[in-house]
């Protein structure tokens, strides 16, 4: 007698939340399109179990000041326009990117400490250059968070930005911004789960409706703590698909940060010949990274190289075709 | 799925003969069920019980060797689903594919490669585990000859693909009797390669047309026929359907202990992609959704390297990080005035710091706190790495007496509390070093001093 063979399907009782970056003229913004993240009732990509009814997206990161310490390959593949924002955003834009990753570094103290005005000239600019929806991070230094982010969030008004990062102790500022001004604000955890339901609680008493947060639960690369985000993140979606409303938010990695900081990514001279060809290896060490965290439930991917972007956007036409 | 004492106790012959040591056959199948007892202690218990006994004993993946020797490797036996919920055990063999179509230096030069490559991660030698050699000639000579010829190059485990049975029969008698994996037995050949399977004692991958239904229909005639080691191709049409396949076949597997499908599983990345890149991001998928034998099409250290790290990361153990012993460690032959530099015992957090000081060429001396296996920022964050943590680590090591100076250089990125390490450590003096690894060497080399 043949033995037969049911499709394992489990059922579960939530879904990640959708959310939407950017707003059109219809919606009181002056973007070109929007892009919405989350809503998948099933674990990554696992499409005979349940509806996956937004892609994984992509945000080219670009900065308002010239990274000269960046690794060679990277600023080899970008060229001159790493020089001027304005111009590094249109290639982003070129390369496919659903979302422009805006990193104001110039304001961290030490490279350039520009203050909240100049900071306000450089968004409207970019607001201005490109048509995506952004995501606006600040220089990563609480004091200067806070006083570029709000004014960041203010000449944005209405274009639905995400804006981050909230902290656990840092984050009444940025959500009172995002509230005020119609943006998403993103809330980032140090890979535990309890801290970022902490987080995410936090922040919705303050008022601001579930559906315009995002939650970044940290992102360690391959061969530096990936298997830590990975398992945090596969944690995080299935307490999600269980019914908890509080880890129900879409994901955001942020891919290029962690991977370029990377030995393997930054240093040619001096390392194992077996780690391979220079050239290749930062960009290789970049796309394993996001494609690995893409399968643990990474809905925002936010990259720096034109090579891996294209790479990982392969890898989601294929694991949603 | 293990039985409960009352279920083994209805498979005994209810005789109470009391030769298998105890009072009654039911404080026999209590013991069975504790693992306290054999079945063998019965002599009385029929065939058929036997084998139901052993099937449910028997874990639900299983656990196939592949190879012989030092370098064979074994998969299969995994418990969980997802890593955290325990860990992952066995961690997939990583192959490279040889055709016999190609010429023999070329062949050579592949097996050279996949058998010479090591690569050292927080102080693991992480390497490859075999050779697929594809009888793509489709001749059964040219096959034998080919396997001949890596045999002879190299001892480390093969697969054997053909779907010809009779060219499978050379390749595996000139493979010796080095249990190389069989691939594959399908519907149309299965019962002549499992004929050859149980000949050569090799265990049997089962690849089948029609999805998981068929899959599981051949290994049941398999099993029957009594090969017991098998390995599952699940691969379909595309990514995601592969994908599926994978994570259904583990469900079975696991969640419904469904014998048919409790195999270790096979994946060739490469039929799949169109490049050796996408290869790559395929087969680290792969790694991480439950392969236990990734074929690869292509030799590339760049793209073998983060697959190998990658592997290691999927398959460390989620509760217990990789560690070193806390203790002085140090590089070259340093003398009391040379430099003396803490950090904490994660080993990726060692091994790093230990690469710059070596590249540094000076001697210098590395106390390792025991901070649980955390990295600098996690353990200080965790109070595992804190002033206290610091001063009795420098107290208890016995460093006092082993140098002339009293510096001690702290991680960069806990500068913060170098004023409390010098509250803590009176009579020391605490420097500030780099905050990167990287920058260690010229710290070294231009900064310090013992004063
Ligand atoms: C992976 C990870 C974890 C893993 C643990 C990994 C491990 N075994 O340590 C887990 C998920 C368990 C974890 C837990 C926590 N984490 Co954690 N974690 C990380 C992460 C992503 C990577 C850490 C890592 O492995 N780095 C790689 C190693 C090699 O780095 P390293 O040890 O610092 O070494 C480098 C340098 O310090 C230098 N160096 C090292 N030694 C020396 C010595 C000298 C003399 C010199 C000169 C230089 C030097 O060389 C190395 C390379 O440059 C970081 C964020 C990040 N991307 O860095 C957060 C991070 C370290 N974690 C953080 C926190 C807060 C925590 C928790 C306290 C959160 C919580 N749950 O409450 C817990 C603490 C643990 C606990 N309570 O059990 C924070 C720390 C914040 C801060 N600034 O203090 C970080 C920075 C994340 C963040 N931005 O919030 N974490
Ligand atoms: S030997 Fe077998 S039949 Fe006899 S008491 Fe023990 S279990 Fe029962």
């Amino acid at each position: 007698m043949p033995v037969t063979v049911q499709t394992p399907v489990e059922k579960w009782n939530g879904a990640v939340r959708e959310v939407t970056l950017g707003a059109t003229k219809a919606d009181g913004g002056t973007r070109g399109r929007t892009v919405t993240v989350g809503g998948s009732a099933t674990l990554p990509f696992l499409h005979f179990e349940g509806a996956i009814p937004n892609r994984p997206v992509i945000a080219i990161q670009v900065q308002d000041i010239d990274p000269l310490d960046w690794s060679p390959t990277l600023r080899s593949a970008w060229g001159d326009v790493t020089k001027d924002v304005l111009k590094w955003a249109a290639k982003a834009v070129d390369l496919g990117a659903d979302i422009i990753a805006l990193n104001l570094r110039s304001a961290h103290p030490d490279s350039g400490n520009r203050g909240p005005e100049e900071i306000a000239e450089t968004v409207k600019s970019v607001l201005g250059a490109v048509d995506l929806p952004l995501i606006i991070y600040g220089p990563g230094v609480p004091e200067k968070d806070n006083e570029v982010l709000v004014r960041a969030a203010e000449v944005a008004a209405g274009e639905r930005v995400a804006i981050g990062l909230c902290e656990q102790n840092n984050y009444r500022t940025i959500v009172a911004a995002c509230l005020a001004n119609g943006h998403v604000a993103i809330a980032r955890a140090p890979i535990d789960v309890n801290i970022q339901k902490q987080i995410n609680i936090l922040m919705s008493d303050m008022g601001l409706p579930l559906d315009r947060i995002l939650m970044d639960p940290t992102t360690g690369a391959l061969g530096y703590g990936l298997e830590y985000s990975f398992s945090v993140m596969e944690r995080l979606r299935l307490s999600a698909l269980q019914g908890d409303g509080m880890t129900q938010m879409p994901t955001i990695c942020t891919i290029g940060d962690e991977a370029w900081r990377a030995k393997e990514a930054k240093v040619s001279q001096g390392v194992p010949e077996v780690w391979g060809d220079f050239a290749k290896r930062g960009v290789v060490w970049e796309t394993i990274t996001a494609t690995t965290l893409l399968n643990a439930g990474a809905d925002i991917l936010v990259l720096r190289h034109p090579q891996a972007v294209e790479n990982v956007r392969k890898a989601i036409d294929q694991l949603i075709a | 799925m293990a039985l409960s004492g009352l279920e083994i106790y209805k498979l005994l012959p209810k005789t109470n003969c009391k030769e298998c040591g105890q009072p009654t056959c039911l404080a026999f199948a209590m013991k069975l069920a504790a693992k306290g007892a054999e079945l063998s202690a019965c002599p009385h218990v029929s065939e058929e019980s036997k084998a139901a006994l052993e099937s449910a004993g028997a874990p639900p993946i299983r656990l196939v060797a592949i190879g012989s020797g030092d370098q064979k490797f074994e998969v299969g036996n995994e418990t969980v689903m997802y890593r955290h919920e325990k860990t992952f055990y066995h961690q997939p063999g990583i192959l490279v594919r040889v055709k016999d179509t190609q010429a023999a230096d070329a062949v050579v030069v592949t097996v050279q490669q996949v058998q010479n490559y090591s690569v050292e991660r927080v102080g693991i030698n992480i390497t490859l585990n075999g050779i697929a050699v594809e009888n793509a000639s489709g001749n059964a000579q040219t096959f034998a000859k080919c396997v001949e010829l890596v045999r002879s190059k190299t001892d480390m485990p093969l697969v054997l693909m053909s779907q010809d049975p009779a060219a499978m029969e050379a390749a595996l008698a000139a493979a010796g009797d080095s249990q190389p994996l069989i691939y594959s037995a399908t519907a149309e050949n299965w019962e002549a390669m499992a004929g050859l399977a149980k000949k050569f004692k090799a265990p049997l991958a089962v690849y089948a047309a029609d999805g998981l239904g068929g899959l599981a229909n051949l290994t049941d005639q398999i099993t029957k026929a009594g090969v017991a080691d098998l390995v599952l191709d699940p691969s379909a049409a595309n990514v995601n359907s592969t994908l599926a396949s994978l994570v259904q076949v583990r469900r079975h597997a696991l969640r419904k202990n469904f014998r048919p499908l409790g195999y270790p599983v096979i994946t060739f990345p490469s039929r799949l992609a169109s490049t050796t890149e996408e290869e790559t991001v395929i087969a680290a998928q792969h790694i991480a959704r439950y392969s236990g034998v990734v074929v690869l099409d292509n030799f590339d250290p760049t793209l073998i390297y983060p697959l190998l790290t990658l592997r290691q990361n999927i398959y460390t153990d989620p509760q217990k990080p990789i560690q070193v012993k806390p203790d002085i460690y140090t590089f070259g032959d340093p003398g009391d005035k040379s430099p003396l530099l803490i950090t904490t015992n994660f080993s990726l957090t060692y091994f790093t710091v230990a690469g710059e000081i070596e590249a540094s060429g000076i001697p210098t001396w590395l106390l390792i706190a025991d901070s649980e296996g955390m990295s600098v920022l996690t353990a200080w964050a965790a109070g595992k790495f804190d002033a206290e943590k610091i001063a009795k680590t420098v107290k208890t090591s016995g460093i006092a007496d082993k140098i002339g100076h009293r510096k001690l250089v702290l991680p960069g990125f806990v500068a913060g509390m170098s004023g409390e390490v010098e509250e803590e450590l009176p009579g020391w003096k605490i420097a500030v070093g780099p905050r990167e690894a990287v920058d260690i060497s010229p710290y070294l080399k231009g900064v310090w001093s013992p004063d």
